[in-house]
């Protein structure tokens, strides 16, 4: 079994973070009923005696004593992680596992990469290394932040550099939120796209995710459950309800769109915690769903997005689970996978679903997916046998689609405008290490990454011409 | 003489168990339909081949366990555990932590030399346990990363270390419409390499399974499970005991020699499709009777017509008449529906199977021209029934039954490969376009062979 350890990074990224943490915890105590640290619990966590003063010695068998999170928490401004600590999650982190500053980035990605990069660098390799240390089998690194802003955007993407050269062998999957159009941070262009620059070049994997659609669907549930059409048989959403973690205070406006978030990531690993009749481990989503280095950029969804009291599942129901991964508004970006074109689709069920579901499922939606002419049979499958908790089933669905293109152009588009009228530059130049050039390379590595994905849609709908074979001389 | 199974990643540990449970039902089932001694006989060929006796009378499983990740093997070991009738050797097993992720470059490449030695140790032991060793089975889908690339590097190093033994693969093709995106490239990487080390590769496809557990078993929800049940009650009647010589009056004590024997005439041959019927849930057993012609019509059949199963076969289906001027190879109608056989073994087991006749199976014309039909066919019998089933009959064949399967598989790996993708995710770990080049022209030229029968 192996172990994952989380980064997350600025406002954003601390938020989700907490989330996940609190979701993680509430899922392994409803799987672990008799207290004792399994591996599935080693994956996140670490059993620590907290009897010996100072940092106790792990512990690998036997009953939990004291839990702690495999995480990092790093935010240039105090109040988020402040919050934690004094919240009920405050006995899951090491103290020791923290870096936090005073003023904050200022939504300027060249202070929270140049300026704090530099600064904290040791601080951080030095944390990581103690982190990795405490680990049998070191798999994989999650960094969670937001692009619009400065630390996360910025000190996030130079710890996806730190990481890569300290640890090469080890994946690097980030979950990205990326800025709506509407946000309220001017200069989240320049932002999103000097950090994509990062992405393109140092992550294994990116999540992006987009506010507005985790808006719209918090609003869709929130419906759902209010019309009153579903009676008292609907529980609470599956993906965004914090019902059975140390939330009991009216949850925050941000709560709802966090859980989703933390949510696909316990999806995510469930398979390589908990088993099942077809394992899928994080190698394996990297293996199969990035068929040429830069194109990692996955969309995802998350299905049912609230489910019915019956246990006993109909077929109907959980095909239409199945419709929906595909549609347009369970997509966590703003995205129409069904409408561009596919390089490769993995589909992660949980629960009580069997192999012939799958297949049903997977014949019922293939001939309304455009698939790329050499991934014609393009898909990833995994079968989890453990649920999420209180429900059923769910799937989720990793696609690396064109359908990112669209929101790579807006950005681009985005900073554009603002680059054109050179609005703003100057608090950006003035960051030592930073020089125009960090911009021009960044716009043109947005560039090449929309021109693959253009020379790919190209091909979308055009006459199969396949390979002639190798003639063999009989 | 005894097998010594080597069970690789999570297909072959799921399946291990599933045909060590079959094996072991059956040899203390007392459905046996025949008389006492006969009983008794065939039981005493069971012992050894599969199990050994432990001290406490539960018998172990002559198996080593392998895979990259442990969740499932130490799943199938408490499963083995609780079933009391048999067990696994608890020393027997070998897992790492972080899984191949699906790359055979990975297995092959990394996994493969790191634990050489580790897995060569188990599996010697456990060929030290074995008065006299008929060989080596192993299992693996041919779809993964441990299974396939893995497996392949353990079946060479087997071949290496064991010259004079046989190895017979059990390789299980994945899904037409994928469980993994790049499984056309670790099975056309697999089969290449299988070929060289191994003596027969033994197939079962899981979409053909999938049909029979939903047409033939009715089964409304399938999972693995069921369909590694139907694969193992397929093996199972191909390994158990039966008389090879015609009035042979002792159970043969050598499985893998005979099948090897029988089936591999050729060394550029070497891929083995399997039918069973009949084939029904168990509930129905009881209700069912079938005639041995039937059988035979059916089977024969499915043979000539490449149909998966006992239903939907394709009864227009004609062997190319004898004495026909046109040579056989240019045959429209061969190439495309008729089956040519290189060999054919039929295993019958149950009531009256000495009243069979299968004249229909030693007809030239189902036969390839250069073998005489009385080597290229032979028949295995026993009066004791398999598996509750009262008459069964599994068909073992060298043939064009995996000619489509296999040019399907290598026309999309070669289609993925020429854009060159994920061809990066191999190279990371020492394959290279020329060993992808290489797999290919050796499995074209498998292709080729088979096609001009």
């Amino acid at each position: 079994m192996t172990q994952s350890v989380v980064v997350q990074v600025g406002q954003c990224g601390n938020q989700v973070g907490c989330r996940f943490w609190d979701l993680a915890l509430r899922e392994h105590a409803a799987v672990n009923k008799k207290g004792i640290y399994d591996e599935a619990l080693s994956s996140f966590f670490r059993n620590v005696d907290t009897r010996s003063a100072g940092d106790g010695p792990d512990i690998y068998k036997g009953k939990i004593c004291s839990l702690k999170a495999r995480a990092l928490l790093i935010d240039m401004e105090e109040g988020v992680v402040n919050e934690i600590l004094q919240g009920p999650l405050r006995d899951v982190f090491d103290s020791k596992q923290l870096i936090t500053d005073v003023s904050g980035s200022g939504n300027n990605w060249a202070v929270g990469h140049k300026l704090y990069g530099c600064q904290y660098r040791e601080n951080i390799v030095d944390k990581l290394r103690k982190t990795a240390e405490h680990c049998d089998c070191l798999q994989c690194f999650f960094i969670i932040h937001s692009m619009g802003g400065g630390t996360g955007s910025g000190l996030g993407t130079f710890v996806l550099n730190l990481l890569e050269d300290e640890f090469p062998e080890v994946y690097r999957f980030v979950t990205s939120v990326y800025p709506s159009g509407e946000d309220d941070v001017i200069t989240s262009p320049y932002n999103s796209v000097l950090a994509m620059k990062e992405l393109n070049e140092h992550a294994d994997c990116v999540l992006p995710i987009e506010n507005e659609s985790l808006f719209d669907i918090v609003n869709k549930i929130h419906q759902m459950i209010n019309s009153g059409k579903l009676g008292s048989t609907v529980k609470q959403s599956l993906v965004t309800s914090s019902v059975g973690t140390t939330k009991t205070a009216q949850e925050k406006p941000f709560d709802a769109m966090n859980n989703i978030v933390a949510n696909l990531l316990l999806n995510l690993t469930s398979s390589a915690r908990f088993e099942g009749s077809l394992n899928m481990d994080l190698n394996e989503i990297s293996m199969n769903l990035v068929p040429f280095p830069r194109l990692h950029y996955l969309v995802s969804s998350l299905t049912p997005l609230y489910t019915l009291a019956d246990v006993n599942v109909p077929t109907r129901r959980l095909d239409q689970m199945f419709s929906d991964a595909f549609s347009r508004d369970h997509q966590l970006i703003q995205a129409d996978p069904k409408h561009s074109l596919y390089l490769a689709c993995a589909l992660l069920v949980r629960g009580n679903v069997q192999v012939s579901d799958l297949r049903r499922n997977i014949e019922r939606l293939k001939p309304s997916l455009h698939f790329v002419s050499w991934n014609q049979e393009g898909w990833k499958t995994g079968l989890c046998s453990v649920p999420p908790v209180g429900h059923s089933h769910s799937l989720l669905a990793l696609a690396n689609n064109t359908c990112v293109k669209p929101t790579f152009m807006e950005l681009k588009d985005r900073f554009m405008r603002l680059y054109k009228k050179k609005a703003h530059l100057h608090h950006y130049l003035q960051v030592d290490g930073m020089e125009q050039g960090c911009f021009s390379e960044a716009i043109s590595s947005l560039s090449d990454l929309i021109e693959e994905y253009n020379e790919l849609d190209a091909t979308k709908g055009g006459p199969r011409t396949d390979p002639s074979r190798l003639k063999i001389a009989v | 003489m005894s097998i010594v199974t080597v069970q690789l990643g999570q297909c072959g540990n799921q399946i291990g168990p599933e045909v060590f449970h079959t094996l072991c039902g059956d040899a203390r089932g007392t459905h046996g339909l025949c008389s006492k001694e006969e009983n008794a006989s065939y039981h005493g060929a069971c012992k050894e081949r599969f199990f050994s006796e432990a001290e406490s009378g539960v018998p172990v499983a002559r198996a080593v366990l392998v895979d990259m990740e442990p969740k499932v093997i130490s799943q199938t070991l408490s499963i083995a555990a609780r079933s009391g009738c048999w067990k696994y050797d608890d020393q027997s097993h070998f897992c790492q932590k972080q899984g191949s992720g699906n790359n055979w470059a990975n297995g092959y490449s990394v996994h493969g030399p790191r634990n050489k030695e580790v897995i060569m140790n188990l599996i010697q032991k456990e060929v030290e346990k074995c008065d006299r060793l008929s060989g080596f089975f192993t299992i693996m889908s041919m779809a993964g990363g441990t299974g396939s690339g893995l497996g392949a590097f353990v079946t060479q190093c087997l071949r290496d270390a064991f010259p004079t033994s046989f190895i017979l693969n059990h390789v299980i093709w994945p899904y037409g419409t994928g469980e993994v995106i790049v499984q056309n490239y670790n099975s056309v990487l697999t089969l290449s390499h299988l070929y060289r080390s191994s003596d027969a590769l033994l197939v079962h496809e899981n979409d053909v399974i999938h049909k029979i557990c939903a047409q033939l078993m009715h089964i409304k929800q399938i999972s693995f499970r069921d369909v590694n049940q139907v694969i193992a009650h397929q093996l199972g009647s191909i390994f158990q005991p039966a008389y090879t010589a015609e009035a042979g009056s002792h159970y043969s004590r050598n499985p893998l020699g005979d099948l090897m024997e029988t089936l591999v005439p050729h060394p550029e041959f070497k891929m083995l499709g399997l039918r069973n019927i009949p084939q029904m849930p168990e509930n129905s057993l009881a209700y069912s009777t079938f005639s041995w012609p039937g059988l035979i019509k059916h089977l024969r059949q499915m043979l000539i017509a490449n149909a998966k199963m006992e239903e939907g076969i394709d009864w227009q289906v004609r062997p190319p008449c004898p004495g026909s001027s046109i040579p056989s190879s240019h045959s429209t109608n061969k190439l495309l529906h008729f089956n040519t056989s290189i060999a054919n073994l039929v295993i019958l087991r149950g009531k009256d199977t000495d009243t069979v006749d299968l004249g229909s199976f030693r007809d030239p014309s189902l036969y390839t021209s250069w073998l005489n039909p009385q080597d290229a066919f032979n028949a295995w019998k026993t009066p004791r029934a398999f598996n509750k089933y009262e008459k069964s009959a599994s068909l073992v064949s060298n043939s064009q039954f995996l000619l489509k399967p296999l040019d399907d598989i290598v026309g999309k790996a070669w289609n993925m490969f020429a854009s060159k993708a994920y061809v990066h995710q191999y190279t990371k770990f020492g394959i290279e376009e020329e060993d992808f080049l290489d797999s290919f022209t050796a499995l074209e030229q498998v292709i080729s062979s088979y096609t001009i029968l």
